[in-house]
């Protein structure tokens, strides 16, 4: 062990920043910290993106995730009820037994993941992404593509409808 | 020992478990969409790992960008089930949510 190279370290300390947010999302008592943390992490997985020279998917993660998903949390967290009240407002149940099924399904990934030999090639030089990814979007991957406007159509459709206010003549 | 796809799958793991941890045990509904995001970009640090050190290509990046897209309507569906049950029950907590129960 003669010392971390530099991007070791970049590496550590964006997935530091990643898993305590996380764990603040998964620990806090109060659901707006919860939120707030959320954000942290989403922008701590947009950098192990930058870092996996993947920068068209952590632009789009800082787009859509904190830009987007982000705001429509918090918007929605503010809007229903009495998020002041500590005990109410996160209450979480069940710790124990939560926490053993966790520690088992994580002890057998995690002993996947160290014992098996991956198949692997020497990652190449980062290089602008999204040339490649817009050829897939348009050719190999044009049917789910479309179908992805589809869903998405479908899924504001329906959110409006699930949202609105009941109009009952009664 | 420089950073491998084993790091990242370990970071990736523990947010999968602490997504999974707090789908279980919010009672907030918001807190369990807050943990399925979780689970979701564990998935999409998965898929990038494979992509920059185990394929070399870009499959896995087009397939990240279809995961976010989804958790996009996953987020918006969600958060109006949200507020449809807020209307109704008067509470987000799912245990006040019982009508069915037998």
């Amino acid at each position: 062990m003669s010392g971390l190279s530099l991007g070791d370290l970049v590496f550590y300390l964006v997935a530091g920043v990643t898993i305590i947010s996380a764990a603040g999302v998964a620990f806090s008592p109060n659901i707006v910290y919860s939120a707030f943390s959320l954000m942290g992490t989403f922008m701590g997985v947009a950098g192990l993106y930058v870092l996996l020279a993947a920068d068209f998917v952590a632009v789009i993660q800082v787009l859509i995730y904190v830009g987007g998903i982000m705001v429509l949390m918090i918007f929605a967290v503010m809007l229903t009820h009495r998020i002041a009240d500590v005990r109410i407002s996160n209450r979480s149940v069940g710790r124990l037994p939560a926490l053993i099924v966790v520690a088992c399904i994580a002890g057998v990934m995690a002993k996947a993941v160290l014992n098996t030999t991956w198949h692997s090639v020497a990652p190449g030089t980062p290089a602008p992404s999204t040339y490649a990814i817009g050829n897939g979007l348009l050719g190999d991957y044009i049917l789910p593509f479309e179908l992805a406007s589809m869903v998405l159509l479908a899924a504001l459709i329906g959110a409006v409808v699930l949202s609105r206010k009941e109009l009952r003549d009664e | 020992m420089s950073i491998g796809l084993a790091h990242y799958l370990i970071v990736s793991l523990i947010l999968f478990a602490l997504g999974l941890y707090c789908v279980l045990t919010r009672r907030n509904a918001i807190g369990i969409l807050l943990g399925v995001e979780l689970i979701l970009n564990s998935a999409n640090i998965n898929y990038l790992a494979f992509s920059r050190f185990s394929s070399g290509q870009y499959d896995g990046q087009v397939f990240a960008i279809f995961v976010i897209m989804l958790a996009a309507a996953e987020a918006a569906i969600g958060l109006a089930i949200v507020l449809g049950i807020y209307q109704n029950f008067h509470s987000i907590d799912v245990e006040a949510t019982e009508t069915l129960r037998g």
